[in-house]
């Protein structure tokens, strides 16, 4: 049996410990002297008050969307990628190589083959962590990790040794050709007249992720791959015994994961920055560790954690432009809701769950 | 069994207190009601047998009077007197001691050490460790209780190492001892020699209360026996007056039939042939030393043996998954086609497109996803087949109605083929393994234990469905250590033995003692020795490495 209702699971818990969170973001807003009613109203407003907040609500959930369902995906075969930080770098690499040098002259086209590059690059440096794993047993948060410290100096190197154009004091790539450049959400609804979040950088990548979420739970529970990849997370012996080869399963598990982490990089890469910078990533990867834990490993769950964290990280940096609350704080903001919804779930949910148990058996004693 | 002659029937003087009286113990589990208005009256110096299905509530009963659970409702007296065990503390200071089924002890320290580990008189050990070892040899003396207590743990046999427990129990003067399944992991000679011990101790005043679901045993040692059955205690007699049948009847609440009922096989061409088989692991220990097995279409082949002597090891070698970094050498064939032993070929859905069904040793690790539900279970190790598939998707329709046309047909309950596998009770559990891999029709069915764990009502059912596909003229091979269980269904039975067949016996001639001889590596059956002739070496710990020798 169950021991609460599936609502209370998903949605109830991860409630109360926002609210817990916020609670105590404000009470350390108002230790230093701050008004933590004006704080949350600067969030909201910045973030969710106008289409321009949402324009960056959206492109940051993006980011998170990809390297949340890159965790989400290792995390169903019991491996903790961590290194989708390293893995959206690479996959900047993969789209800033496919873009420079394949002549591509619409972006509906530049669109496929700049995923492909990024996937694929994604996918190769989460291969090498992989394949290490599972025939060597190289335990995957060390190889990973490390992977993330290879990637931003291997990115370094190529930036400022070969893709710097001549003459260019900027490690940073060429411009990529105009024609490739991705529609913004606000040239989508400009087409129907509406006017949208001008000079946001949200763009049709969010519809991408909406569809890799689609694509993800087909995956995970309608295909047999998906069932092996599960099987396997749950129990290794049990899955050798089913005629699952784990090496196998591993390795292709990682290399989805990879690749998802990768095509994060159409979105800020392509659709935003539109060439290759350093650290383009900006810590999204590891957001992706949260955004998954929060949305309990379904890509439904990862959609809406990763708009949230899209909120706090506009919002974060609304209060850091607005108020005199230090940028730092905002991190202390996001720290703790990480904190409540991650790792003090079971702080929650234990005292839920008996609530539920208790409020039942008054049902049935009646 | 030396014991059932001696049988005194209970010893229970009248006048005295009882060693444990239990008044209206109740404890629930969030909705599950574990123990309800339990009665229990221990006289002292009695050997009180308490049995019941899984799930019966024993081992929280157990659990509350060692401390481990408070009670929702109720009252302990111990001599008499009431008592709130409120930790396993107040527990041993009561004169509780408790032998748990899986031992408590530091596998690298010696005996000495653990016995005095938390029972230490001071800061400094070497007081303790002689004043130990001068109880130890008093004890030994008294009760047969002989354990070298300098020997470390990880070199005794698994009957020694039992004996460290309750040497632990008695140091810290326990007058009252609760031994929860001691015979599961013991040969039937070790099983005598543990109740040897246990009639030395009762003789000398102990209590000692003895969980089990074992009937012989209740039969053989008990005094007074009571019986529990879905949470409370449904009966508690005398041993003298009841039998198994009975017992039996009280524990499921119905009548069960002890005894398979089946006739003789009719065996035909060969289906399974193993020649030479030998493995060695990843330790370079030679955990295969060359087996022999011939199974026929229509014959069940019983392999006997304490768990640990190569069993395992040879299901994984046959199921396609020989275990890690292992060496593999030898023939097998089936149906007379060579099955690969290494490599690729050599994997569990290879093995079961050949004809293969596989009902592992352990369910929970290996013949189920626990978090998977019922329904999803049921593909488990079968998730290629074409009627579980549509295209790129799995069917999960038709998995969904093969699920519950399967519960249906092996009353698996609860009757929900969405619950996940580990809110069904073992019995149930095994029920979906049994059903998957039965119903697949395979030409060889390999079985490891196939009703660890499971009730008495859930065994009958099992055994029924492993006969019917044995008279549908298929080879099966049983492994499993319950010789009950070997000699009611094997047409043949062969005994293992540090990675080798002993012998192959006729069940229906031959004896437990013979078996319980050859299991112990004593080849030569007709000269029955003492039992307490086998020497420490030959008996084998699960899980510890074999020297070769």
């Amino acid at each position: 049996m169950d021991k609460m209702p599936k609502w209370a699971d998903v949605i109830l818990t991860p409630l109360i410990s926002l609210v817990l969170a916020m609670a105590i973001s404000a009470l350390v807003i108002l230790a230093i002297g701050e008004s933590p009613w004006e704080a949350m109203k600067t969030m909201v407003q910045g973030a969710l008050g106008s289409s321009y907040g949402w324009g960056f609500t959206l492109y940051y959930a993006t980011n998170f969307i990809f390297t949340g369902l890159a965790v989400m995906v290792a995390y169903h075969a019991s491996l903790f990628n961590i290194g989708g930080e390293g893995q959206a770098a690479m996959g900047g690499l993969g789209v800033a190589l496919a873009l420079l040098y394949i002549p591509l002259p619409h972006w509906a086209l530049a669109l496929p083959v700049a995923m492909i590059g990024a996937a694929i690059l994604g996918a190769a440096w989460a291969f090498i962590p992989a394949i290490l794993q599972a025939k060597r047993g190289s335990h995957i948060v060390i190889t990973t990790i490390m992977f993330n410290f290879i990637a931003a100096a291997a990115l370094n190197y190529v930036l400022v040794r070969l893709l710097r154009p001549v003459g260019s004091m900027d490690p940073a790539s060429a411009r990529f050709p105009e024609s490739t450049n991705l529609p913004t959400l606000s040239d989508a609804f400009a087409r129907f007249g509406f006017e949208w979040g001008r000079n946001t950088p949200a763009n049709v990548t969010f519809f991408v992720a909406l569809i890799a979420c689609l694509l993800i739970w087909l995956l995970i529970w309608r295909t047999r791959l998906g069932y092996e990849i599960r099987a396997l997370g749950k129990s290794e012996p049990g899955a050798v015994y089913a005629g699952i080869n784990p090496v196998r399963i591993t390795v292709i598990a990682m290399l989805i994961s990879g690749g998802l982490a990768g095509l994060m990089a159409i979105n800020n890469v392509m659709g935003e920055a539109e060439r290759l910078v350093l650290n383009a990533v900006e810590g999204a990867g590891f957001i992706g560790i949260a955004v998954a834990l929060m949305g309990r490993n379904h890509p439904f769950g990862v959609l809406l954690a990763a708009l949230l964290f899209g909120f706090l990280y506009q919002g974060g940096g609304e209060l850091a432009l607005w108020t005199s609350i230090p940028r730092e704080l905002i991190i202390v903001i996001q720290a703790l809701v990480i904190l409540f919804t991650g790792a003090l779930d079971n702080m929650v949910r234990m005292p839920l769950e008996r609530l539920f148990l208790r409020l039942r058996r008054k049902e049935a004693a009646e | 069994m030396g014991a059932a002659g001696e049988m005194t029937g209970g010893r229970s003087h009248a006048a005295a207190p009882a060693a444990i009286e239990l008044r209206g113990i109740s404890k629930a589990f969030g909705p599950v009601q574990a123990n309800r208005n339990i009665k229990l009256n221990v006289p002292k110096g009695t050997i009180h047998g308490i049995i019941g299905e899984n799930g019966a509530g024993k081992s929280t009963l157990m659990s509350i009077l060692y401390g481990f659970y408070r009670p929702d409702a109720g009252e302990i007296l111990i001599n008499g007197q009431p008592i709130a065990i409120t930790d396993s503390q107040t527990a041993i200071r009561a004169g509780i001691g408790m032998v748990f089924q899986h031992f408590k002890l530091v596998q690298n320290f010696t005996v000495l050490e653990n016995v005095i580990l938390g029972a230490e008189d001071g800061a400094l050990l070497r007081p303790s460790l002689a004043k130990a070892r001068k109880v130890l040899k008093q004890l030994a003396q008294e009760y047969q209780l002989n354990v070298d207590p300098d020997e470390r743990i990880e070199e005794l046999s698994v009957g020694h190492q039992q004996r460290v427990e309750i040497l632990k129990a008695l140091y810290r003067r326990a007058d009252i001892l609760i031994l929860d399944e001691p015979t599961g992991v013991l040969t039937p000679a070790e099983a005598d020699h543990l109740f040897r011990i246990l009639e030395g101790l009762r003789d000398e005043g102990k209590t000692i209360i003895l969980i089990t679901h074992k009937l012989r045993e209740i039969m053989d040692i008990t005094d007074n026996v009571s019986v529990m059955r879905r949470g409370e205690m449904v009966a508690s007699v005398k041993t003298a007056e009841t039998d198994p049948e009975e017992l039996a009847e009280l524990m499921v609440g119905r009548k069960v039939l002890l005894n398979v009922e089946k006739a003789p096989a009719s065996p035909t061409q060969p289906v399974l042939q193993v020649e030479g088989l030998r493995m060695i692991d990843d330790d370079g220990v030679e955990r295969l030393r060359g087996i022999d097995l011939q199974i026929r279409a229509g014959e069940i082949l019983g392999l006997a043996g304490v768990s640990g002597n190569g069993q395992t090891q040879l299901l994984e070698i046959l199921g396609g998954y020989p275990p890690k970094g292992s060496k593999v050498e030898g023939r097998v064939t089936m149906n007379g086609a060579p099955l690969p032993l290494s490599g690729s070929g050599c994997d569990a859905a290879a093995r079961r497109r050949a004809g293969m069904g596989h009902i592992p040793e352990d369910r929970q690790v290996e013949g189920l996803i626990m978090d998977f539900a019922a329904w999803e279970n049921v593909a488990f190790g079968w998730q290629d087949a074409p009627e579980f598939n549509r295209g790129w998707v799995m069917d999960n329709a038709a998995i969904r109605e093969d699920a519950a046309a399967k519960m249906e047909r092996f009353d698996v309950r609860p009757r929900n083929p969405n619950l996940a596998a580990r809110n069904f009770s073992g019995g149930n559990q095994q029920k979906i393994v049994v059903a998957r891999e039965i119903e697949r029709n395979p030409d060889l069915l390999l079985i490891g234990q196939p009703t660890r764990g499971v009730d008495i009502g859930a065994i009958e059912f099992i055994h029924k469905r492993i006969i019917e596909l044995r008279d549908a003229g298929k080879a099966i091979l049983l492994v499993s250590v319950e010789l009950d269980e070997i000699l009611a269904l094997s047409d043949r039975v062969a005994v293992m033995f540090d990675g080798r067949i002993m012998g192959e016996r006729d069940p229906a001639s031959t004896t437990t003692g013979e078996l319980g001889l050859l299991m112990a590596g004593v080849t030569d059956t007709k000269n029955t020795p003492d039992d307490q002739g086998i020497p420490p070496e030959h008996a084998h710990v699960e899980g510890l490495p074999q020297e070769p020798r």
